[in-house]
């Protein structure tokens, strides 16, 4: 700490934000706010403080307001958030997104020194929950949660989450029979190797026992481990599709009763390591397709941003009701920060909506008395109350979800390169395997079955069906490293298959809040309160910030008033007369094309000058409007096209740009391209774009912190990784190239099998060995391959 | 040769001991979180007992 006293400003000792010195201060420790303070009294009384010994500032700013949990007494409400409750005690799991360092486990885990009714606290890290055991006559729900707000670690409550908790998938057993697989693979494999080097003449007991080991080994290999190829080969069957899972299954079939058949005869050795090995090798590849991000949800919709209850006036009292109760002509209340979750007529109170999630549109809107204002908006300021006229599901943004995008199973997803090649595949196998069969069978129909048999275990396409999981599985690993996390492996072909890329503007491509404004005149006092009224008067975006940058000035009455839409404004104040906006407007000339939007001002028939608007947008959007030469770009946008002139010098062609679109239009114009036969890749980051990313090939929600909420999407990429786009659509086409160039190696392979098969000549041991040696070979290849490309690509 | 038989049998029967004890840790859900025990271990618990006392 010694650092930051010889620097002006000091760093909050709870969350390391900047901060004046002695504003707020407990202990002769400098804090950002009364949020950060009173966490470290909380924290200090109860003798926590090393909480900040194991991390410098572990905590998140706190300068939001307090919370209301009153929702959390409601009974119905409480039962559907708790996993367990009886008489004594209640087990209940929070998500907590603040968790991110050891000091958070620390404290977490420490709960109950705070308050003694917690008997267990367990932190499971990287899914940032928290598992809670408490008594609940001590200590209700709602306590428990306040405490933890005041600690800093405010659980995130949302409906979503109860109902995924309801549809929770049953647990996967793939680990269990990779155990099961490779403990058996094992022996086996130690119990062949006599075979292989050769046994004596008075060692031919145990090659019956050693046989028999081996089946019982295979029985739980092929029956347990296996049996998830041959169901699904049944399904494909039935649902007369041919995928690569009829062959293994084939393979996997054939292999086990060959070798049951050869060692019951005593004829041969069979091949029961090699048919291990295969089960092995396979669910192993689909382990490693199956990779999660915990902390990640590409299902969230709307109902993970609304809040779980809503306070209503029934009468004179209030109540709290869950928003499925919510219906027409209830009297709903909505605090400071609340979020209005249904469409609603406003009643009382002064409504200062912002609508940033919902259309785009970053400054907040001012309503008045017996407008309508759409479910979305978070209101700030004092409490409001609203009426409200359409249910939940059925609002102006929530109508959306009710769209065939989301409620039909729609299927524009692309067949997989593996997909399509399979087929072929199984149809040139089967005509050999038959053609081989037919030909030995008149002179030698042993010899045909033998090359039959062989033909399939040999061309089982195991490396083939190992070569995409593993490449994507590498290819997975160097996106999210880049800050760019996919839903699932399937994402990558997708993204390699893209030929129109769609942006959304507010929150995409632009940063944040970084609006920059700086005025060009000197303003008297007087002027400057002239323009403050003049702009107060207008709903113009650019009107708003102007008044915001003037902060608070004694609003004058106007005399006339009148606004020339994409034009400006022209108004009266006692003897002045005002003309604010654009430079044709104002002073009749062409605006300079620069990367800013000026407003200019005249007072009078006097020009002082121009406030102009540096727009702010990610950087790289240069990198990524430079794809035009090989994507086709739209840009989309909630707003009014009062950036557009700042956009032009990136996009140089106005027709690519489409402005004041709702969330359906959005939608609509995704379809559209579509119906072109157009590959579309659609990113957006707020509600307002939740039909166009779902409808999309690829819809990716861009956002500044992964553990925000973020909507239905195929990918979440990082704001920090935007300028990477090019690199990750050059790194995904690669990455298909890499798989077409391991499935050329795999077929090598089979047809090396392949000419020994057809003599109807496979020793057990030639099995053994290639089967693996190809499963290693495409396993380093697409390993070494793909980081090779990550590298060319900077992306490693 | 024959003692081959018994030790064979030993070895199976020692690897399906630990295939089990493999079984019982997932199902018991010990390999659900392999990322929280590693940050808690380099947790202190002296520090805050002295504290107590």
């Amino acid at each position: 700490m010694a650092q930051s006293t010889t620097l002006d400003k000091t760093t909050c000792y709870h969350c390391g934000d900047d901060c004046v010195a002695g504003c707020y201060s407990s202990a002769e420790k400098d804090f950002c706010c009364s949020g950060c303070k009173g966490v470290y009294e909380v924290l200090s009384r109860n003798s926590l403080c090393s909480y900040y010994n194991y991390n410098d500032h572990p905590g998140t700013s706190r300068q939001t307001i307090n919370k209301r949990f009153d929702y959390l007494s409601e009974p119905t409400i409480v039962s559907e958030l708790i996993d367990y409750t009886d008489s004594e005690k209640t087990i209940v799991t929070f998500y907590i997104p603040q968790i991110h360092c050891s000091s958070c486990l620390w404290l977490l885990e420490k709960l109950n020194q705070i308050n003694p009714a917690i008997h267990y606290c367990r932190v499971d890290f990287l899914k940032k929950q928290l598992n809670i055991r408490f008594d609940h006559q001590q200590l209700s729900l709602q306590g428990l949660v306040e405490l933890l707000d005041r600690i800093g670690y405010e659980p995130l409550i949302s409906l979503q989450d109860i109902i995924k908790k309801q549809n929770a998938e049953p647990k996967d057993n793939l680990v269990l029979k990779i155990a099961v697989a490779g403990f058996c693979f094992g022996n086996v494999m130690l119990l062949s190797f006599p075979e292989y080097f050769g046994m004596g003449a008075t060692e031919q007991s145990f090659r019956h026992f050693f046989g028999w080991l081996n089946i019982l080994f295979s029985l739980p290999v092929v029956f347990y481990s296996g049996n998830g190829y041959f169901i699904s080969a049944w399904q494909n069957l039935r649902n007369r599709v041919l995928h690569i899972d009829f062959p293994l299954a084939l393979g996997i079939a054939v292999l086990f009763i060959r070798t049951v058949a050869e060692i019951i005869t005593r004829s041969g050795a069979g091949f029961a390591d090699t048919l291990c090995g295969l089960v092995f090798f396979l669910l192993v590849g689909k382990l490693v397709q199956q990779k999660t991000y915990h902390h990640l949800s590409f299902e969230r919709d709307y109902r993970s941003f609304f809040p779980v209850a809503v306070t209503i006036i029934d009468g004179q009292s209030e109540r709290i009701v869950p928003l499925s109760a919510l219906n027409t002509g209830h009297r709903m209340v909505i605090r400071h920060q609340e979020i209005i979750p249904a469409d609603a007529i406003l009643l009382k109170g002064e409504a200062l909506i912002d609508f940033s999630f919902v259309t785009g549109e970053a400054i907040p809107v001012n309503k008045t008395l017996g407008e309508i204002i759409y479910a979305g908006g978070r209101q700030m300021g004092q409490a409001i109350e609203l009426e409200v006229v359409k249910p939940v599901s059925q609002s102006y943004l929530t109508q959306l979800w009710n769209n065939e995008a989301f409620t039909g199973k729609q299927d524009n997803r692309l067949q997989t390169f593996s997909e399509r090649v399979s087929k072929y595949f199984i149809v040139i196998l089967l005509v050999i395997a038959f053609a081989a069969l037919l030909y030995w069978l008149p002179a030698d129909p042993k010899r045909g079955l033998a090359a039959f048999t062989a033909m399939l275990i040999i061309a089982c396409p195991c490396a083939l069906a190992l070569s995409t999981p593993f490449t994507m599985a590498a290819a997975l690993s160097i996106f999210d490293r880049n800050g760019f996390y996919l839903k699932n492996t399937a994402v990558v072909e997708q993204m390699a298959d893209i030929d129109t890329i769609v942006l959304d503007k507010t929150g995409t491509i632009t940063d944040g809040d970084k609006n920059n404004l700086t005025l060009n005149a000197v303003l008297t006092r007087e002027q400057e309160q002239l323009v403050y009224s003049t702009c107060m008067n207008s709903g113009h975006p650019l009107s708003r910030l102007i008044c915001s940058y003037l902060g608070s000035q004694n609003r004058l009455e106007l005399t006339h008033y009148i606004e020339t839409p994409g034009g400006g404004i022209s108004a009266g104040i006692g003897q002045y007369h005002m003309r604010i906006g654009s430079g044709k407007f104002v002073i009749g000339s062409r605006e300079d094309p620069a990367h800013t939007t000026q407003v200019h001002l005249m007072v009078d028939e006097k020009y002082l000058g121009y406030f102009s608007f540096l727009q702010h947008y990610r950087e790289g959007l240069e990198q990524i409007v430079g794809l035009k030469t090989e994507y086709r770009l739209h840009l989309l946008s909630g707003d009014g096209d009062y950036e557009k002139n700042a956009l032009l010098s990136y996009f140089q062609d106005a027709t690519q740009m489409h402005f004041n679109r709702s969330p359906q239009q959005k939608l609509d114009f995704v379809r559209a391209l579509q119906l072109k036969g157009n590959k579309v890749m659609m990113m957006g980051d707020g509600l307002n774009d939740s039909g166009a990313l779902k409808q999309s090939d690829l819809g990716i929600a861009v956002t500044d912190n992964v553990n925000n909420f973020s909507p239905a999407c195929d990918a979440i990429l990082d704001g920090s990784s935007f300028a990477k786009l090019p690199a990750f659509l050059r790194f995904s086409k690669a990455t298909v190239r890499i798989i077409h160039c391991s499935f050329m190696i795999s077929l090598v392979y089979n047809l090396l099998g392949l000419s020994y098969a057809v003599t109807g000549k496979l020793s057990p041991l030639m099995a053994a060995v290639l089967m693996p040696v190809s499963t290693v070979t495409i396993i380093l290849f697409t390993s070494l391959a793909t980081r090779l490309a990550a590298k060319r690509r900077k992306l490693l | 040769m024959n003692i081959l038989y018994l030790l064979i049998g030993c070895s199976i029967v020692l690897a399906l001991a630990f295939l089990t004890a493999f079984i019982w840790a997932q199902k018991s859900g010990q390999h659900d979180d392999l990322h929280t025990p590693a940050i808690r271990m380099l947790l202190d618990e002296e520090l805050e007992e002295e504290e107590e006392r």
